[in-house]
């Protein structure tokens, strides 16, 4: 093996020197990159702490006033089975039953969209792909408004709709799967312009059931479930979203190295052990499920999905190890503040999530894509 | 170690592109593929790097059966640098180059202080070493394709397939390039366009023309004034290397096909 070059590369690139690896090059390198990887914990680490302090700030801030302090005594009291006074039963109710599930559930779905976001971008290989693209939410909407109108799923009570919306998501995916799939192979460009085509349809589809449905009551679903909101939440959905969720980022971040292989093309990804088909349809059955949990809990929350994977590179590089380490964090910190906003602003009203989410997000992609230095993963 | 192809076919939409190919590497042997576009040459180098499965034949990497093998299990022993030289986020050249370690790896496992300097040797090798930290998207397309070169190498294989890798390269990196092929012990297959480039480094040349094996043997028996006629459609005239003796071709302008 030749040696490594000196500070002149060019002049020293073919020359046969003393084969002696000077030692201070790759120690160096070792070096940085350990720093990286502990800046990086740290990162994660910080990022934690301001998730928590946020979850406890968002808790106490509604109509009425809580002091993260009096928030954390409540939150301990239920977690530990501690003692509350008689006096203080109302606030321990708005602050466990009412609140905490509504927090957390931001926090998993801010974190399961912006995961989602990375895998979907590497799955579709486009940067401008959200958890959206492939049509799940628009098949949710019509699962969910279907179910409205035709009063289907009653015995599942509160989680009907929810339910329907789930299974709308998932026929959507099977549905863009089947139309995309040619001869065993799934190709990035044509999954998404399936699934760009797909979503167009089942839009018609939503609009034709509210069209001919009877009663109003469809068309403030169709604007709560394409807008998205935390408001149905309860803890009765939420082991489920946070199984679902939780699992589905920590078996991305697995596969982290697989999608950075998948990134420099099939025919590389094959020299190099990934199958590309292979792994393709496992992240698409993958993101498919969680994207459909998360649907059916919260509606269609645009922006995230699309927005954070891009911020989280910027910050932490492409490789998809370390931006599943952070963007679920920093995805969980935004919705939590943004769920805030939407039901403080304009209190007792509540906006809609994607309004907050489209009037935060819209700037900052402008600004991303503006910026020198970020290539938007294309030139 | 040696590779063989053996009777490959390659059939799609009912057209032949490879056609009943035998060729042999033997081992740290550099053959390289000539032929004019579209006589199967990338098809048939496709089949060994697997992005592409032999519809009849085999290919046999010494005594086993590629087609058989786990896809991450040939990766550790076949590395190629491909056409597709696109990257759809801006990875880091340090990082690219990494991932050629990704068969040996599991999961996230990180590199280890040998693998950490197998890189840093290999970018030095390919003279990227102070591209490291570049962002491979902002490169040029030749600094591109010593990065996949490199990251090739870092795949630590016993046989390297690669597909014009001398495009968009300078004299020098094409020169450079194609000594390091030689130097490198490996058992190289690699499809060339420039003839007097694959004269210069090739122990053995493989002809190929729609899809068939049409002459392989050392360049000077290959390339003569007749097969390059008959093959690519040019006049040439074979010259000896005044320095090397390899033989070089010299075309004529309006050839007569």
């Amino acid at each position: 093996m030749p040696p490594p070059s000196t500070s002149i590369p060019s002049a020293s690139a073919d020359t046969a020197g003393p084969a002696e690896v000077p030692a201070a090059v790759p120690a160096a390198a070792v070096k940085g990159r350990l720093a990286s990887r502990k800046a990086l914990l740290l990162g994660c680490a910080a990022l934690t702490a301001v998730l928590f302090g946020s979850v406890v700030v968002a808790i106490g801030l509604g109509p009425a006033v809580i002091t993260p302090g009096e928030t954390a005594r409540h939150l301990w009291a239920a977690l530990s089975g501690g003692h509350i006074g008689p006096d203080e039963v109302t606030t321990y109710q708005i602050v466990w039953q009412i609140r905490t599930p509504r927090v957390l559930l931001a926090a998993l779905v801010g974190a399961g969209l912006s995961a989602i976001g990375v895998a979907v971008q590497a799955l579709v290989r486009n940067a401008l792909a959200d958890p959206f693209v492939l049509g799940v939410s628009s098949g949710a909407s019509v699962g969910a408004v279907g179910v409205t109108v035709t009063g289907g799923l009653a015995a599942l009570g509160i989680y009907a709709v929810s339910v329907g919306a789930f299974i709308g998501a998932l026929v959507a995916s099977l549905l863009v799967y089947a139309a995309s799939v040619s001869r065993g192979t799934l190709s990035p460009l044509r999954l998404v312009l399936t699934g760009v085509a797909m979503s167009l349809g089942f839009q018609a589809v939503m609009s034709l059931i509210v069209y001919f449905a009877p009663d109003s009551e469809a068309t403030s679903m169709v604007l709560y479930w394409t807008m998205g909101s935390f408001g149905a939440a309860t803890w009765g959905a939420l082991p489920v979203v946070s199984v679902v969720v939780l699992a589905g980022i920590a078996v991305l971040h697995r596969y982290g190295r697989v999608m950075d292989v998948l990134a420099l093309g099939d025919e590389t990804a094959a020299s190099l052990g990934v199958g590309p088909d292979r792994y393709r349809k496992g992240l698409l059955l993958l993101v498919s499920l969680v994207t459909g949990v998360m649907v059916a809990v919260s509606g269609a929350i645009a922006f995230v999905g699309l927005v954070m994977p891009h911020v989280v590179r910027m910050l932490v590089g492409a490789t998809h190890a370390r931006v599943l380490a952070v963007a679920p964090l920093v995805g969980a910190i935004f919705m939590v503040w943004v769920d805030l906003a939407a039901r403080t602003v304009v209190a007792p009203r509540e906006l809609p999530l994607g309004v907050v989410t489209a009037l935060v997000g819209v700037p900052v992609f402008i600004a991303l894509m503006r910026r020198k230095g970020y290539t938007f993963g294309g030139r | 170690m040696d590779l063989r192809l053996d009777e490959l076919s390659v059939v799609t939409d009912g057209r032949t592109l490879v056609r009943a190919l035998s060729l042999e590497v033997a081992e740290g042997q550099v053959v390289g593929l000539v032929g004019p576009n579209g006589s199967g040459k990338s098809t048939a180098l496709r089949c060994v790097y697997r992005a592409l499965r032999p519809s009849s034949g085999t290919v046999w990497l010494g005594e086993q059966d590629l087609t058989r093998l786990p896809l991450r299990h040939s990766a550790r022993t076949v590395a190629a640098m491909t056409q597709d030289g696109g990257v759809d986020f801006d990875f880091t050249v340090e990082e690219v180059v990494a991932l050629g370690r990704a068969p040996h790896l599991r999961g996230n496992q990180a590199l280890s202080g040998r693998e950490r300097e197998l890189c840093e040797r290999a970018m030095d090798q390919l003279d990227i070493g102070h591209l490291a930290q570049r962002g491979v998207l902002t490169l040029s397309g030749g600094e591109r394709q010593r990065v996949l070169l490199a990251r090739a190498l870092v795949q630590e294989p016993k046989i390297l397939v690669l597909d014009e890798p001398t495009n968009h390269l300078d004299v020098r990196h094409q020169v450079d390039l194609l000594s390091l092929l030689r130097g490198s012990g490996l058992t190289v297959l690699v499809v060339l366009h420039d003839l007097n480039l694959a004269a210069a480094a090739c122990d053995r040349l493989g002809v190929l023309s729609q899809g068939r094996l049409v002459a392989s043997g050392a360049p000077a028996e290959v390339l003569t004034t007749q097969l390059v006629g008959d093959v690519f459609g040019v006049r040439a005239s074979v010259v000896p290397h005044p320095l090397t003796g390899d033989p070089q071709l010299l075309y004529s302008l309006n050839s007569t096909c």
